[in-house]
This record gives structure tokens, C-alpha cells and sequence, in this order.
């Protein structure tokens, strides 16, 4: 739960919400982009971010995406963590 | 080295692990006279045993597994609150999945929602927020639980509905912080620390000066550092370099997601929303002054405290501690998992009778995990 698992920023979803389309692990997933809006929101598609609990937290590189998601499977957080992206789906549609 | 081939970079590691063993040497750190390094985020515990860095490292320095997995230090009376928030007629309650089997004095999330709570697992509190909206007669409830990497994320969820001025949407806050029980530690007469391993992603949102006193006040070296194997090792090698020329710093591993001053947006966001608390109770420490986050009277509508009656904002149980539970004794380094008598016996992660037992960050539940075997046979 405290670690961020990095995910590529796809699309702007809502610019008034600063809301974005990640792709996390080949799951997309909406995420809020406040912490790392500077300029442009445009800017930000195709870059890299940590995101926690659905909040892009920090920029980071390809090359430390790919390195955190590496430790993150070795951990087995990056399946948690995709599991409870589901869990979330699952939540809103009334489970 | 029998652990070599699941480092990506078995030769770095190598290279760090002879020069902790160096310096280590030079301090004369031994097994009978050890190095006590802590490191303080539960992300960092996992990490150190997937890897069999505890194996592998000089037998002069030993790590002591901190509090800082917000699972592991929810009292008991917390999760009593969270349920009786949850069984209130009209109740939507969400929380983090990792929550659900922290066990309360009765029961666990878990067994309230068999018992028919709608409690609801969800991956963030922009989850919590959509089923409010989509459910305006019902009443949603999410469980705010965590420290300064998750707190951020309740602070935009909270500012987010006050826009859009939801009336059936709050939060029940449970934040904590990162410096405040490290101060408590160091307060302790029994303490036996000579440096720490500062939490990385806690660090990315509130930067590197929050720690400050602990190298100025108490002059102990904390390293933040990322979570891979040769971050943590190279930042193992940093505090002992420290100890070796006798200087006590805030020194940054993990620089290329820790910005120095942190993360201005969570920041202040943090700031319009959570003032501390007085003192907030921590499971095993007890209560620590200035360690929880509150939120601020001009959100009270979104306080499920306030809303609820419930907690700090009505009438407190003192909960004891389970009899023979040594979380506490874990938690500040007293004891190792395996030395509490519980361990194995009345507490395994199937059914966890301490919280340190449930969360993959717990010191007690990574000890089971990747060391259960290995202690049971010692
Ligand atoms: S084994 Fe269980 S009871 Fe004992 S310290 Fe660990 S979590 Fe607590």
C-alpha cells in the first residue's frame, strides 16, 4: 500500500479534474495528475509517474520505471496492486 | 553469495557488500557488538527479506525493523471505530484492501462485511468519491489510512468533493507521520540506534528536511533510500561511512524520485485540510505526541469523526493489547518476530492476532514469509 507503482501517462481524461488515462503494468487506469501538473497538461503524455493509490505522485525516467516495476514484481506488490485496481472496479459496480 | 541471481546487478551488490564489510571492520562492529540500523517504512522490510539482505550483509550490522507500516500500528480501538462506522444504517464504507484483516478487539473488517457491513475494498479514494456520486441517498465512508505518501491523495479527494460540494461523502482519518515516532524512538532510554534508513516515497512528498533533528538533536545519520537491493545496500553503506567519521547528516540515496524540499502540491494540500492532533495512539508505542493528522474545522463536513460522533471526537475506549502479543517489543527492536511467543503458534498470517503479522510489510509477517522456515529449523 505505501509504495508507488510506475505508470505511463496515456491521455488527458478531464482537465478540469486533472484527470489522466495511465497505463500501468498493460492495465489502464484513470489517475489524478495534481502533483506533477506543471503547464500544460498536454505536456504530460508519455511520461512516466509513480502513482499512489490513484495519484500520480512524482516524474520519473523509462529506465526507473522499468527498474521500480522489477522490484515491485519481485515483491509481488505490482500484482497486489493491480489486484486492487480491480478491487476498486469491482467496488464501483456495486460489490 | 546464494541469493546473487535475483540481483539484476549481482556485481554492484557484491561490490557494496565488501565495502560494508570494510567499514563495518574499521568501526569494529561484530555479531555480540552490532550496528543497530533501523529502517523505519515497511516497504524496506520486504524489500530486505525478499533479497536475504539480513543474510548476506556483515554480521556486524543488524537491521531493526521500524514502525513505519501504517497496518501494523492501527490500534485496535481504530478498527473497533471503523466498524462501528461501517454497521450504521446507510453506510457505504471503503477502505484499503490491506486493512481488512487488521483484527479489532471483536472482529476484523473482514468479518463485519460476512456479518453483512457493506464495507467495500477500493484502490484509491477517487474510488471512494465516484460511489458517492453515484450514490447520493447512501452515506460513503473511507477509511483514510496511511502516512505522508497516502495523505496527499485524501487531502485532493477532500478538497475535490468540497468543489463539488458532496454531502455524503467523508473521510475517516487515521494519517500519521513519519518524523514524530522516529522522535518518540529516540526518546526512549532503551534505545540502542546508530542510524536509520529514511522511508523513500514518504520522503518523495515531504522531502529531506523534515528530518533534521534527528542528525542535529540526537546526532544519529539517517540515509532516505529507494527500495531496490543495492539502494538499500548502498544506503546501509552510507549511515555506517557516517559512524565511521563520526558525523551524524540527512544524507539522500534516493535523489532521482526525493526532491530536497518534496512535493509542493501535496504539501499544500496537506496544509489546507490536516492540522496534528494533540497526540495520536499508535499499536505497540502507545500514544505519541503530534503523530496524527486531524481535519481542519472548515472541512468538518467531511469528518466521519465529526459526522459519526465517533473516536476522538466522541468517546474513547482504552484498548489493551492482546496478552502475549510483543508487537510493541518488535516494533522498537526489543525483540525479533520469531522470539515472541505468539509467533508461529497463536499468530500466523492466516490468523493474525497481532497487526505485524498481517500487512507483507509487517516485520513479523515478512519473518513468516521468507524467513518462517528458516527460524522454525535455527
Ligand atoms: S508474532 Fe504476532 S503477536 Fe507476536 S509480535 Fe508478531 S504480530 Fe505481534
Amino acid at each position: 500500500m505505501c509504495l508507488g507503482i510506475p505508470g505511463q501517462i496515456v491521455a488527458i481524461t478531464d482537465e478540469a479534474r486533472l484527470m489522466a488515462m495511465a497505463q500501468v503494468s498493460g492495465v489502464r487506469r484513470e489517475v489524478n495528475v495534481a502533483c506533477v501538473a506543471e503547464g500544460p497538461l498536454e505536456g504530460l503524455i508519455g511520461q512516466w509517474a509513480l502513482i499512489h493509490v490513484g495519484f500520480a505522485m512524482s516524474l520519473i525516467d523509462e529506465d526507473e520505471a522499468a527498474k521500480t516495476l522489477e522490484t515491485l514484481r519481485d515483491l509481488g506488490e505490482a500484482q497486489e496492486t493491480l489486484e486492487q485496481m480491480a478491487a476498486g472496479d469491482a467496488a464501483l459496480a456495486g460489490e | 553469495m546464494k541469493f546473487a541471481s535475483e540481483f539484476r546487478d549481482p556485481k554492484a551488490a557484491k561490490g557494496l557488500l565488501a565495502e560494508i564489510a570494510r567499514v563495518a571492520g574499521q568501526i569494529g562492529a561484530t555479531r555480540e557488538k552490532p550496528v543497530h540500523i533501523m529502517e523505519i517504512c515497511g516497504g524496506h522490510t520486504h524489500s530486505i527479506f525478499r533479497y536475504g539482505l539480513d543474510k548476506l550483509i556483515h554480521e556486524g550490522v543488524e537491521f531493526i525493523h521500524g514502525p513505519g507500516c501504517p497496518v501494523c500500528v492501527l490500534p485496535r480501538a481504530r478498527v473497533d471505530e471503523c466498524i462501528q462506522i461501517a454497521e450504521k444504517p446507510g453506510v457505504i464504507f471503503t477502505t484499503f484492501g490491506d486493512a481488512m484483516r487488521v483484527p479489532g478487539t471483536k472482529k476484523s473488517l473482514l468479518q463485519a462485511k460476512a456479518d453483512g457491513a457493506d464495507i467495500r475494498m477500493v484502490y484509491s479514494p477517487l474510488d471512494a468519491l465516484e460511489l458517492a456520486r453515484r450514490n447520493p441517498t447512501r452515506e460513503v465512508v473511507f477509511f483514510g489510512l496511511g502516512f505522508e505518501t497516502t495523505t496527499p491523495s485524501t487531502a485532493l479527494a477532500i478538497q475535490q468533493a468540497a468543489r463539488e460540494g458532496l454531502t455524503n461523502f467523508s473521510v475517516f482519518c487515521n494519517h500519521i507521520t513519519v518524523p514524530e515516532p522516529i522522535k518518540a524512538l529516540l526518546d526512549d532510554p532503551h534505545m540502542c540506534l546508530d542510524g536509520f534508513i529514511g522511508p523513500g516515497h514518504v520522503s518523495m512528498v515531504i522531502g529531506i528536511h523534515p528530518y533534521d533533528f534527528i542528525a542535529r538533536d540526537y546526532g544519529k545519520p539517517l540515509v532516505v533510500a529507494g527500495f531496490e537491493p543495492t539502494d538499500l545496500l548502498q544506503s546501509v553503506l552510507m549511515v555506517l561511512t557516517q559512524v565511521a567519521e563520526g558525523r551524524a547528516e540527512i544524507e539522500n540515496q534516493y535523489a532521482r524520485v526525493v526532491p530536497e524540499h518534496g512535493n509542493k502540491v501535496s504539501l499544500a494540500a496537506i496544509a489546507d485540510v490536516y492540522e496534528r492532533r494533540p497526540s495520536f495512539e499508535w499499536r505497540g508505542l502507545g500514544e505519541i505526541d503530534a503523530s496524527g493528522l486531524r481535519i481542519r474545522p472548515h472541512y468538518a463536513a467531511f469528518d466521519a469523526e465529526e459526522k459519526f460522533g465517533v473516536g476522538y471526537a466522541g468517546m474513547r475506549t482504552e484498548v489493551e493489547e492482546v496478552e502475549g502479543c510483543a508487537c510493541g517489543a518488535v516494533m522498537t527492536g526489543r525483540m525479533k518476530p520469531v522470539q515472541c511467543p505468539q509467533f508461529g503458534k497463536g499468530c500466523t498470517p492466516e490468523m493474525p492476532l497481532g497487526a505485524l503479522m498481517v500487512s507483507s510489510e509487517g516485520a513479523c509477517a515478512a519473518y513468516w514469509q521468507y524467513g518462517g522456515a528458516r527460524a522454525a529449523a535455527e
